[in-house]
Order: structure tokens, then sequence, then C-alpha cells
């Protein structure tokens, strides 16, 4: 491209094609733009792009390389996807950072996505952060050319770098393309589970993402919202709150377990995320505790304050809800939760972020007993020294703060004070609190800063000043005289705005209480000389007219007066000067008809025709004459009503029924997506929902607090108690405490101990934050432990409430607790003995299983047709008293020749006895000769990579079957067999059993063969369940999650299934699993999850197997496979299994 | 819930907008433009706008608007507090955040803007972070970048963002550990005259005075567990923390205990209110009238220090917005010189150093629009000063400790009295 020559450049520069549409150059070195199917779209290039040169652009791009400058004023786009094209990360950079350029400053860029999607797959990393940029700016616009991106970020998915796997779940869940939508949803799911917590993160933001692409994911999505709110990570926290706050603000159900935690963890949260916590636990507390102040209503109410600004109504209201609140008073005991929040959010009011102060500071005015209130004022004072956007918006929330609560922010008056250089919008909400906050003994001080600021050059300001000295007056009686002085003497300013405002304002207070005010209207009708502002003039005349009845000797005069400059008068005053004149008729006629005729002859011929028809209509209505209608005798009553006096009130009262610090109370109207702030309930709901339970995976615990459990004897406790904080599901226990009171201790550390005493130390843990390094120790430590020592007992609930950090609560949540826990406890117990008696075998089984493992071990020897080379090795760390022993192991051993009935247990056999026997030959078919064949389970002798099939030949004809044989296979490409031995000769009545090798190749694919007798062919195929194509895998816990890790994203399969009334214990589920499939146990942490593993016998893929048990019977279940047709199957088959 | 953002000039050009969730078009801005034409007055532009379909969220800074749209409910401080971390991360990646250097590096701060914000929530605000997600640009390194064809995108990963605690990167260790602390107070005063009557040369009623002192801490080079101990902490009416700080260990033994982030940053704010009456270090004596039904006016003004400080005041400018009939001003300083703006009516008057035996003194004839009424309002004096080595709350900070090291850090103290918002009304 460098060295382009000249004549293909003037090809490029000539005019392509009558559209305007640059055809492709004819010029071979693009040869790869034309047989790129991708770069089809090209010609769809607007051409308005053209006209943008490349050289304008040049200083937006920094720097730029010589080859785009010696390209010259070519077409832009051809230029850049040259660029693109090339093999030069340098290039590639260069022409990203220009198309980054033109998105910046909104220019289309669309046309060029063929040419940088290309790019997705870019090793460099800078390049290919701008293709993310680009990729997720137009994706939405050219769905399925972003589709070809995809598989890159799948890749990255798995990527073994946290930011990695971060940034392409960020970019994947950023483009809006619907298609890929259950892509989104597996990629989250799977990142929702990822080791790394900032992984998790970007999964919860992840989520409000798909759900605006396709709210049909909804469901799926709260279940991933709900997992992830479990998540003891700060970092996590905030994110999963906010999509929480965007997909189900409702589900306020999935807070109560995670209440406790989300407070205690609030301090350690980002900045961003406290505040979207504190804003939701705000509308969580508003349902679930009582109402603080329900008691103290009528005792802090400051009810003198009150009367300023209730209406008479409110108050009634008021006293009606006191009345009842009386009626059913109980003493009030705040719900320790309420306080734990309170007293969490309190020292964020500290914080650097005016977002966090504003909704601490709405948390405590929404939810604080009144006492407590105050100490928010100090910390919204001070965000006043900072940006006015932010003094804007808490001078708003402070506004209406200061109506409901004046007295918290009375000693912080001063900081309201009006400066010069504030901005007017500031100003008139200064002012607005400066006026909320007068009361009788501020008041003074009050008026003389208004004083100053009346004289202020910013108009509108002023005439905001006089109003707010207008609702002083008529809020503080004794200092309504000194205003209306005040603001008499302003009708004399030379500002219309301001005089027009101070009349208003006059005309207001008069109308409360005209009696007293003579003077003042005798002072105003003085004034009418002197003022030339027409709006002062007609409202003026308005009172005069309005209480003529008060100035009975000054009216006429200044009627007189009017008449004599009516013709020089402005409209607006004429019309006032009609107005008085006719109710000074109605009035005074007296005195004053002359006059009234002569301005209603004036106004008749005016040039104005407004005046003109007012003249005839007052005319008519007040001149009594023959023809005057009906209307004449109601005249008096027709102007001189009472008109009712204008409340002054605030705009800014009852704003508080919006959340406060919420967009919806700024602007006073409900926001799109605005969740109500409901009502205190009148019963509490019941509190122990917020006492956490279920024992999380994740907590981790500090080393002193376990020792302190392990040293616990385990057997100390009642079985009641040993178990209140488990739930139902623990039958494992009680059947492994069964049969370990009769074995030795030894061997009492057997696996479902130990996962019941990891499960204790999970209880017990506090509310640290997550330590992953810890974590990942904690199995292997955990194990030597058990070994060395007998597990643990389970703590006491007081232990527990200690830790959850409720001390203060600490009674009264016990007492609740203990409730809780009788109950679960009971229910437990009944649980356990049902089970315990259907289950009686199963109980045995375990006994069995635990002295199986050194058998296991010397088995090798002993027994020559086990062949170990087929299993994998134990796993590294040799464990003394195996806690590993799988079910497959014991079905093995068992399977082969060991004849101590004792090993042959009756727990295992319902697992071997039900190994389903298929057909391979009907006796009917097969003439007298039937077959049925199963899958011993055991490894094929002869190839490791075989399935070995037991085939069961039983001879019903009565004649001997000679020379049974295999002949013939036809297997599909790859597939063997291995036949098995001839069989001479098999008399009427007998059965034989053999043994034949098949490589499925991992393929549910049937093996065809022939089975031949000296007289017969039959065709016969063998098609295996997909359980049976895999061999069960030994590993730690440890591996396991390592393995899991790496099989995510299209190899994770997911299904939730419920689990029905009979397959509810642990061993019916691990029966039914290993029933379903060749897999191994893997031994876990957590008592509600089972956890399996094989390897595929062909090609040793691992398959990983997780079943994790929900609240009820619901369960789900996940397939982590390489082979994903392996996996659907998989997945099938169980669920069935599990369903039978 | 930050939909997009949009950059505007003052002269009404959008040049940059980002879209973090699907694109909005440029118009949704005309209501914006309506509303700054409504508003005359830069500042008076409503920070949130209601739109049919959208909310709009400004923030003015450096004669740009950044202007955020948004759909849903939200906290307008949450956008307003993010929008201002925007505009402070270009000031400390640029050096200032003007609309040239934003246009110069558009690529990188269209980097910032993605790695800042996630779907419209914040992800990495603290800049140390960022400062290893994304280089910020210098001389040096564009020079290289122009050779190599490498860029400003980090090539390691950072680790800081994976650690609890967001403020600081991981595995910081320094030989020397230094602490420099910069105490700077600043003072926020109102001050009346004490009564109404315009030939009043004395002034005593001190309306208000409220000390707002920032404390920026700038902890270079450390790594450890820090704690600062001030002499008398009781004085603090108030207090913001950066999130480093301990709160408990505030709460219980009023002392500082911090792991500091790695570069400058605010340590914490506080405020001493008025009723710990502060001694205002200058004082103001004024005379400004105008005639009425003449043309002109007098103005003469003297700045003094109050003796009881023996510090010297520096860099005092007094800046006045004069009324709108003012045409033109003829003074004579004693010091400094001064310049009217007779189109924004602003007169500035750079005072320099205060010197105790000679008082500055600003006097001459206001010359007014003839026949215009005379200005009802005097202007009020907005004046600047600057005093060093002075915590004028009488703040100190007394002890440095630092743990897990033997040594003692290198500690420094400086101390700095600015006026804040000191206006004298006359």
């Amino acid at each position: 491209m460098l060295s382009l020559p000249p004549v293909q450049k003037l090809l490029r520069q000539l005019p392509a094609g009558s559209a305007g549409q640059p055809k492709p150059p004819v010029g071979g070195d693009t040869a790869e733009e034309v047989t790129s199917p991708v770069l089809a779209t090209e010609a769809r290039q607007p051409a308005c792009y053209s006209a943008l040169r490349a050289d304008e652009l040049r200083p937006l791009a920094g720097p730029e390389p010589v080859v785009a400058t010696s390209t010259g004023p070519l077409s832009r786009h051809d230029d850049l996807k040259e660029m693109l094209d090339s093999n030069k990360d340098s290039l590639k950079l260069e022409a990203m950072k220009r198309i980054v350029a033109m998105i910046a400053r909104g220019k289309n860029a669309s046309d060029l996505f063929p040419a940088v999607v290309k790019n997705v797959a870019c090793k460099n990393i800078e390049v290919k952060k701008l293709v993310y940029v680009y990729l997720v700016r137009y994706a939405e616009e050219q769905q399925d050319l972003a589709l070809l991106s995809i598989s890159t970020f799948q890749r990255g998915l798995k990527d073994p770098n946290q930011l990695i796997r971060a940034s392409a779940l960020r970019v994947l869940s950023s483009i809006r393309v619907p298609i890929i939508v259950p892509i989104m949803m597996l990629a989250i799911k799977e990142a929702a589970s990822d080791m790394s917590p900032y992984v998790r993160k970007t999964a919860a933001h992840a989520i409000p993402k798909l759900y605006s692409l396709d709210s049909d994911q909804k469901d799926q999505l709260i279940e991933v919202i709900e997992k992830l709110l479990a998540d003891k990570t700060t970092l996590v926290a905030g994110s999963v709150v906010m999509a929480f706050e965007e997909v189900c603000p409702e589900r306020i159900d999935l807070i109560h377990k995670n209440y406790r935690k989300l407070c205690n963890l609030l301090i350690d949260v980002e900045e961003w995320g406290q505040v979207v916590i504190i804003n939701m636990l705000t509308r969580y507390a508003r349902t679930q505790f009582l109402s603080p102040n329900q008691n103290q209503e009528s005792l802090l109410e400051e009810s003198t304050e009150k009367a300023f600004y209730g209406s008479e109504e409110e108050d009634a209201k008021d006293a009606k809800a006191e009345a009842a609140s009386l009626a059913k008073r109980k003493p009030y005991v705040m719900d320790p939760d309420h306080r734990l929040l309170l007293r969490n959010t309190k020292p964020l009011l500290q914080s650097r972020n005016a977002a966090v102060v504003m909704a601490v500071a709405q948390l405590y005015f929404h939810l604080a007993p009144k006492a407590e209130v105050g100490v928010i004022a100090k910390a919204l004072v001070r965000l006043l020294r900072s940006h006015s956007e932010v003094q804007y918006v808490v001078l708003q929330n402070v506004a209406t703060m200061s109506i409901k609560r004046r007295g918290m922010f009375e000693p912080y008056l001063k900081s309201f004070y009006i400066r010069s250089t504030d901005p007017t919008q500031i100003k008139i909400l200064k002012l607005e609190v400066l006026t909320n906050l007068a009361n009788e003994t501020n008041i003074s001080t009050i008026l003389r800063e208004f004083q100053t600021y009346i004289r202020s050059m910013d108009k509108d300001f002023v005439a905001a000043t006089i109003q707010a000295i207008g609702r002083c007056a008529t809020n503080i009686g004794k200092v309504r005289d000194t205003c209306l002085n005040g603001l008499v003497q302003l009708l004399s300013n030379r500002d219309e705005l301001v005089v027009a405002e101070s009349v208003v304002v006059i005309k207001k207070l008069l109308q409360m209480q005209p009696a007293q005010h003579s003077e003042i209207i005798k002072h105003m009708a003085k004034l009418t000389d002197n003022i030339q502002v027409p709006m002062a003039r007609a409202s003026i005349l308005w009172l005069i007219g309005e209480y003529c009845e008060h100035v009975p000797k000054i009216a006429p005069d200044v009627l007189r007066k009017m008449a004599k400059s009516f013709t020089n008068e402005e409209d607006i005053v004429k019309l006032q000067v009609i107005n008085l004149a006719a109710k000074l008729y109605l009035t005074n006629s007296k005195q004053s008809k002359l006059l009234t005729q002569y301005v209603l002859n004036l106004a008749k011929y005016d040039q104005n025709y407004d005046i003109r028809d007012r003249a005839r209509f007052i005319r008519q209505l007040i001149v009594p004459t023959e023809k005057s209608g009906a209307l004449n005798k109601y005249a008096k009553k027709l102007f001189l009503a009472q008109k009712p006096a204008p409340i002054l009130e605030s705009s800014f009262k009852d704003r508080d029924h919006f959340q406060l610090g919420s967009l919806s109370h700024l602007l006073n109207a409900k926001a799109v997506g605005y969740q109500e702030l409901p009502d205190w309930p009148d019963e509490a709901p019941d509190p122990s929902v917020r006492n956490v339970e279920v024992p999380e995976w994740t907590k981790c615990t500090s080393r002193e607090k376990r020792k302190e459990k392990v040293e616990k004897p385990f057997y100390s406790d009642s079985e009641g108690e040993s178990g209140p904080t488990e739930s139902a599901d623990s039958e494992p226990e009680s059947v492994s405490e069964e049969s370990g009171s009769s074995s030795s201790s030894s061997s009492s550390s057997s696996g479902s101990e130990e996962e019941e005493e990891e499960e204790e130390e999970e209880e017990g843990s506090g509310e640290q934050s997550e330590d992953k390094e810890e974590e990942e120790k904690r199995p292997k430590r955990k194990e030597k432990e058990g070994s060395r020592k007998a597990a643990p007992g389970s703590p006491s609930e007081e232990e527990e409430e200690e830790e959850e950090g409720v001390k203060k609560a600490k009674k009264k949540a016990a007492q609740q607790g203990r409730k809780g826990h009788a109950e679960t406890s009971s229910e437990e117990a009944s649980a356990s003995e049902s089970s315990s008696s259907g289950s009686d075998s199963g109980s045995e089984a375990e006994a069995k299983r635990k002295k199986a493992p050194p058998s296991s071990r010397a088995g090798p020897k002993e027994i020559s047709l086990l062949d170990l080379d087929d299993f994998t090795p134990p796993p590294p760390q040799p464990i003394p008293s195996s806690s590993i022993v799988s079910t497959s192991l014991v079905t093995d051993l068992e399977g082969l020749t060991l004849t101590d009935t004792s090993l042959a247990p009756a727990m295992l056999s319902p697992a071997f006895s039900t190994v389903r026997t298929y057909e391979l030959l009907h006796r009917m078919a097969g003439e007298g000769l039937s077959v049925e064949y199963c899958f011993s389970r055991r490894p094929f002798p002869g190839d490791p990579h075989m399935v070995a099939v037991q085939i069961q030949i039983s001879n019903n004809t009565d004649a001997e079957v000679k020379s049974l044989r295999v002949s013939e296979p036809k297997p599909l490409s790859g597939m063997r067999i291995q036949e098995f031995p001839e069989i001479e000769c098999l008399a009427p009545g007998d059965t034989a059993s053999v043994v034949m090798g098949i490589d499925f190749c991992d393929s549910t694919q049937a093996a065809n063969f022939q089975l031949c007798t000296h007289t017969r062919h039959f065709y016969v195929s063998i098609q295996p369940p997909v359980g049976e194509l895999m061999a069960p895998v030994f590993m730690s816990e440890n591996e396991f999650k390592k393995e899991q890790g790496k099989l995510t994203g299209m190899s994770e399969i997911t299904e939730k299934l419920t689990l029905p009334e009979k397959c509810r214990s642990d061993h019916a589920i691990v029966q039914q699993v290993t029933l379903a499939a060749n897999v191994g146990r893997v031994p876990c942490g957590a008592d509600n999850e089972y956890r399996f593993a094989a390897k595929t016998v062909t090609s040793g893929s691992l398959v990983l197997i997780t079943l994790e048990r929900r609240e009820g019977a619901a369960a789900q279940l996940t397939v982590n496979s390489e082979k994903m047709v392996i996996g659907t199957m998989l997945v099938k088959d169980i669920v069935q299994s599990l369903a039978q | 819930m930050i939909h997009s953002l949009f950059l505007i000039n003052c002269s009404g050009d959008i040049f940059l907008e980002k879209h973090w969730k699907s694109v909005v078009s440029q118009s949704v801005c005309d209501y914006f433009f309506e509303a700054q034409e409504k508003a005359i007055d830069v500042e008076n532009v409503p920070p949130v706008i209601s739109t049919p379909h959208h909310y709009l969220i400004s923030i003015y800074r450096d004669k740009i608007f950044f202007v955020s749209v948004i759909q849903t409910e939200v906290p307008p401080l949450f956008v307003i507090e993010f929008l201002h971390r925007v505009a402070d991360t270009f000031q400390d990646y640029f050096g200032e955040c003007s609309e040239t250097a934003i246009k110069d590096n558009v690529v990188i701060v269209y980097e910032l803007l993605e790695e800042m914000l996630d779907n419209g929530f914040p992800l990495a605000t603290e800049s140390n972070i960022l400062k290893e997600l994304i280089k910020p640009p210098t001389i040096l390194r564009s020079v290289v970048n122009s050779i190599t064809g490498s860029s400003n995108v980090g090539d390691t990963l950072p680790t800081g963002q994976l650690s609890n605690i967001p403020w600081r990167r991981a595995g910081v260790k320094y030989t020397n550990n230094e602490a420099y602390f910069d105490v700077i107070e600043e003072i926020d005063a109102i001050i009346d005259k004490s009564d109404t009557k315009i030939f009043n040369l004395i002034f005593n009623s001190v309306e208000e005075s409220d000390n707002f002192c920032v404390s920026v801490a700038s902890v270079k080079k450390f790594h450890l567990p820090l704690c600062c101990y001030l002499q008398n902490p009781r004085l603090l009416d108030d207090v913001s923390f950066h999130p480093c700080i301990r709160f408990k260990r505030w709460e219980s033994e009023r002392v500082l205990s911090f792991i500091p982030p790695d570069g400058n940053f605010r340590l914490i704010s506080y405020r001493v209110s008025s009723q710990n009456l502060v001694a205002i270090p200058v004082y103001v004596k004024h005379m400004i009238s105008f005639k009425e039904n003449s043309s002109s006016g007098r103005f003469d003004v003297t700045i003094g220090p109050k003796q009881n400080m023996g510090k010297t005041v520096e860099g005092v400018v007094m800046t006045v917005h004069m009324p709108k009939a003012v045409l033109n001003m003829n003074l004579t300083a004693t010091q400094g010189s001064y310049t009217f703006d007779p189109v924004t009516k602003v007169l500035t008057w750079d005072v320099g150093k205060i010197t105790p035996q000679k008082l500055p003194n600003l006097k001459g004839i206001v010359n007014l629009q003839s026949g215009a009424p005379k200005p009802e309002e005097n202007p009020s004096l907005n004046i600047q000063f600057k005093i060093q080595q002075l915590a004028i709350s009488g703040l100190k900070v007394n002890r440095l400790d630092m743990y897990g090291e033997k040594y003692k850090p290198f500690k420094g103290v400086k101390y700095i009295t600015k006026a804040g918002k000191f206006q004298v009304r006359t």
C-alpha cells in the first residue's frame, strides 16, 4: 500500500458509479477485499462520508504515520480499510484511532464495520480495545456481521486472566443483538459463579443489559441476582443491587436474607454502590419495620410551628391519626435490624461523595426517629460548599426537609445567607430555605438579610425576596405589620417587576385581614399620585374598590382623580377604574353616581374595544333601567363577593412524599422507573425472615473461629440441637451418626461428616470480606482437620447471633431465632426419622462404604481381574481415612468377584441390581435364543478406551446352540468392537455370560454387528446410554472446581428440575445419578451440593456434574463437559433418572 | 443509569458524544440549548432538565457543559458527582479540562469513559486504577508512540481493581516513605455593613464566617498504614473523609488512621463553625457612592491586615461586579494594578502583598451612564488572599506514626490559609 502506484491512485479518485457509490477498486492490491465475503456490504457505503477528508481528522488522531498522509486525498474509507487489512498493528491502531475519533464526534462510521470486525481477534491489546469500542457502538446496526465476533468473546470468557474474562463479558453483554441472548445468558450465569469477584461484578452489570434486550429472561436473571446477592464481596454488592433495582425492584423478599450482610458491608462498598444500596434499603426498611415516630408524634411534633404551615384540615387529620395511634399505643421498640441500618449508615455522612451523603440523609429523614434526624443537617450544610450543581440539588432537598423538620437546620441559618455571586437559581432556593426557617425568634435577622437582598441587581431574585417577605408576614403574625410597611415602601421602586410583585403580595396580605389595614389602603391611595407603573396603579385601584367600605371617604376621591386622568391611563388601569366606579356605585351611589356615569361615558368612546365592552357590560348590570334584567338585583353580590385570600405556601410543601434525593423529588413529578416509597406498615412483618440460616459456601472463617468450633466434641450435643440451623435436608448427618456410632472413631470422618463439619464452620463465619486465598486453602486444611479430630459439634445459637454482629439486639433476636430454630429442628428431626427408617439399608451402606476404601487400596493386587490402569490415580494428597469414596468405586469392587457378603451390601445392590439390562435379541426374534446386555461399568481389560458390555445369552430352545460368536462387525467410522470369545456350545436352558468391548468413540451411535450361531445370523445393535460412555474419576474438591472453572461458557449446561418426593435424600440422589451415568462422587463442602466426575472412555474428556439443591424440591443440575453433545444428553438422562 | 454523555462547548457545539446503551440522537440536546438560552447566564442553566423521553443532567466545568442523558429514575447527585469525577479525571490526565485538550486526546477520553462506566454504572473511577489501565499522555510518550505505534493503553493488566480497596493499587512498595501534608484552610465569610447608611466607614458585624478547612495530603510514596495525630481535633465541627480513613478510630480516638492511596488526594475536609470565632485576617474600608442626578460617583477602598496575625497577607485580589449603569472607572491604585472591563462591568484589582506600613488604596471616579437612574445597590467586594504558614483555625498535625517500619518517615506539613467565598457587602 505504501508503494501504491500513481495509476491506481488515480483510479481510486475516479468517481465511482452514478449513485456515487464507490465500486471496488480495480487494482490488484485489493484482492483481499474482493475475496472476503464479509466485505460485500461495502458497496452500501453512504456517499456523504467521503466528503470528510482524512486530513480533517488528523488533528484528532494525533501524529499520523507517513502512510496515511501518502495516500493523500483518497476516499477516507478505502484508506482506513486498507490500514485495517494490513498486517501491521501500528497501522491498524492508527486506523482504529481515527475511527474512534469519528465516533466520538458523532460521525457515522458504520460502513467500516466489516473491516473493523475482522480485527476483533487481534493480538494487540490496544487495537482490541478500540475494536471493542467500535463493536459496542455499531453492533446493533449490523447484527449479522456482529455475530462474527461472538466466538472471540466466548474464548475470552474462558481466559485464565480475570480481567480478560471480565472485559469479554462486558463487551459481549453490551452488544445489543437479540440473537445472542442465550449466549449472553449462559455467559452471565457462568460469570456469576466465577472465582474472581471482579468478574462477578461485571456479571452483575451485564444483568440489566440483558434484561433491557430481552425482558423474557427475567426469571432466569432473577436467579442470577439472587445468587449474586448472596455474594460476600464488597466489590459485587453495589453492582448487584443496581441490577436488582433495574430488573426486579418488587422482589423485596430477595433482600431478607442479605439484609444484615448488606448493612454490615456497606461501609466498605465503593461509593457508587453505597448510594444504590442505601436507597434500596430505605425502601426495604419502609416495608419491614414500624414507624419509629408513630407514638412520639404528639410529643415531638412542633405543634406550635405547625400551625403556621399546616392548614386546619391537616391538623384535624393529624389529630385523628394521633387519636388512633394513641388508642392502640403500645411501647415501641425499634427492631434491632432497623437500628443496625441506622447505625451502619451514619458514618457515611462523612463521605467525600455528595451522593452518598445525600443518600444517608434521605435515609435518616425517612427512617430515623425524629430525635435523631438532626445529625444529617451538618453534613448537608457541608455539601453547600461544593459545586453549584450539587448545591442546587442539596438545597432542593433541604427546602423540603426544612418544612417538616425546621429545628434541624435552624442552627445553620447563616449558612443559607446569599452571596451576590451565587447563581440566581441557587439564590432562590436559599431564599426558600430561609423562609422556611423563619420563626418568631429569628425573623428580625432574616428580615434584615432580606432587606439587603431587595436591593440586589438581580431582579428575579428581588421578586422572589418580596414573595418570601410576604410568606414570612403571613406565617408570623408579629412581623406582619413591619413587613407590610416595608412592602409598601417598595411600591415606590423604580423597577416594575418589584412594584408589581409588592402590590401582589400586599394585596394578598391585606386580603387576610382587611379591616385592620385601612391605614395602608389609605396610604396606597395616596401613592396613586406618584406611582407610574401601570400594574401597580391597577392593583391599588382594585384594592380600593374591593375594600371601599373600609375607606369610605377616600375612595370617591380617588375615583375623582382617576376620572380626571382617565384618558391618559394605560389599559389595565382603565379597566380597574371602571371596576372601581362600578363598586363605588353599588356601595355609595349617592357620592359616585355622576362620576361613574362620567367614567362609563369616557370608556364608551375609548379606542380599546375591551374597555368599551367592559363599559357596556357594567352599565347594563348596575344602572337600573326598565329593560335591565334579573341580574341587576344581584349586581352587588356579583361585584363585592367575598374573595378568598390566596394561600402563600412553599412550593416544596408535601414534596416529601417522593423519596428525597431522587430525580422525581427534584422534578416534583414521577420519573420513569421511580419506586414509590411505601408507607410504614401497621404491623411489622415477621422479622425472622432476616435470620440467616442457610450457610453460604462463600463465607469464610478466620482460623481462630474454626479452631474453636473444631474442638467441640462432636457427640456432646443431642441430636435435636446439633443441627438446629440446618435445613431439613440433613439426613446425611443423622445417617452418619447412626453409622458412626457403630463404627470406630477413626472411620467416622467420612465424607458426609466432613461435609457437615464444613457447613458448621461456615455457619459460624463472620461477615468478613472474602479472602480468596484462604478459601482455596480451606478444603485441604479441613480435610486434615477432619482426619485429626473428631468432627465438630454445632455452635449454639447465641454464638451465631453474636457473629452476625447483632450484639445489641441479641436478646430479642435470639428469641426469634430460637423460635425459628425450634421449628426447623423439629422438622428436621422428623424428616430424618422418616428417612432413616426408610433407608436403613442406606445407612448400612454408608458404613460399608467407609470400610471399602482400605480394601479398595488392597483390592488391585488380590483381584486380578481389576485393571487399575484405567483408573485415574487417586488424589495427589493421600488421605489416610479417605473421605473420597466414590460409589462407583464400590460398585466396581462389588461387581468383581468379591464374595464377601458384607461387601455386597444392600445399599449398593440397588445401585447395581438396578443396572439396566437391555435386550439385544428377543426370544421370538432369536428363535429361542435371547440375548441381553448390560453395561458392567468395569473397565474393559483389553483396551481402556472400550466400554465393557456384558452380554448374557440364554438358550431357550431345546437344542444346543453352537459356536456363538460375533461376526462382521460394521462399526461406524472409528468405532471398534472387541468380540467376545466364541462360545462353543450352549446347552438348552443354559445361560452364558460374556464380556465384549466396544469403543463408541464417545458417541451414542449404535454399534452394529452380527451375532452368529451355527445356523443363523442375527443383526443386532448396541446403543449405549450416554452415561455409560464414561468412567468415574476421582478428584478433590479443589481439582473439581479448577476443572469446572475451565469448562464454562458453552461447555456448561444448566438445567433446573424438581426433585420428586422420594428422591430428596442424599443417597437417593447419589443413587439415581450414578444409575444414570457411570460417574464418581466428588466430595463437596456444601451439604446441598453433589458433585460427580467422570471421563469419557474414548477421549478422556472430563465430565463434571454438579447437582445443587435449592429450597424445597427445586434443584439445579449443571454439567460441564467439553463434549457438548454428551453434556446435553447427560443432563437429560440424569433429570429423567431423578424424576423417576 | 447514565445513558449517554455529550460534551458541549460554550458556543453550543457538541464536540464529543459517548453512548453506553443504545444510541441517543444528538437532537436531545436541543432541550438543553433551549434551557441555556432561557437562562442567559451559564450558571443559571438548571442542572436537571426534563424532556418528554429523557432527563438531562448537566454540569458546567471549565467552559464545557457535560450533559448526560438519563432515562430512568436515578439520584441526581449521583450523576452530578460522577460527571464532576469525569471532569476531574480529564484534568488529572491532560492538565486541564478544556475543549482543546479533550479534542487532542479524543481516543484517551473515549477509553477513559469506557472504563469509568459500564452500562451507565460507574466501574472504575479512582485515578490510581485508571492510570494503570490507560496511561496518561506525556510529551515523551507521544513521541515514542508515534514512532513505535503503541498507544496509551496499559500493557500489563492492573491488579488494584481486584483488591477490595478500590483507591489503591496492589503491591505498591517504596524504599523511602515520604508523606507531605498540605493543610489548606479557606475562610468563607460575608461581612455586612452594620446599618443601611451608605456612608458608613466602619463595618463591625461579622454576619457569617464559616471556615472551611481543607486538608489535601499528598502522601507520595507510601505503602504503609499511617496514623496522623492532630493537635486539637475537637475544633473540627464537621468532617468528611477519603474512604481510606478508618472511621472507627476517628470516632473513638480522633486519630486519622489510613493506608494512603498512591499520589495526591484529599484526605479530609473539615469545617470549623462560626461559633469558634476565628479572626478575619483582613479588613476593608470602603466608600462607594453614586450621586443622585449626576453621571458620576465616588469609589474609595482600602484593604488592611488585622495586626494580630504576625504573618503577611499575600496574593490579595479584589473583584467587584459593578452595577450596569457604570460606564467607566477612573481610579488610581497606590499599590498593584486594576482593570475594569466595560462589557462585563467587572473591576479587578490585583493588590499583591499587603504591608501594614502602607495600606493599599484604590480611589477615583465612577462614570455613570448619563440619564440613567442612580444604582440602588452598592456592589459587594469579593476578596481573595493567602497567608502562608498559618492555619487560621489553629489546627496542627502533631505527629505521624507509621506501622511496620522502624525508621521515622519523612513528614512534611505545609499550612496555608486562603480566602474562600469572602465577600464584603457595602
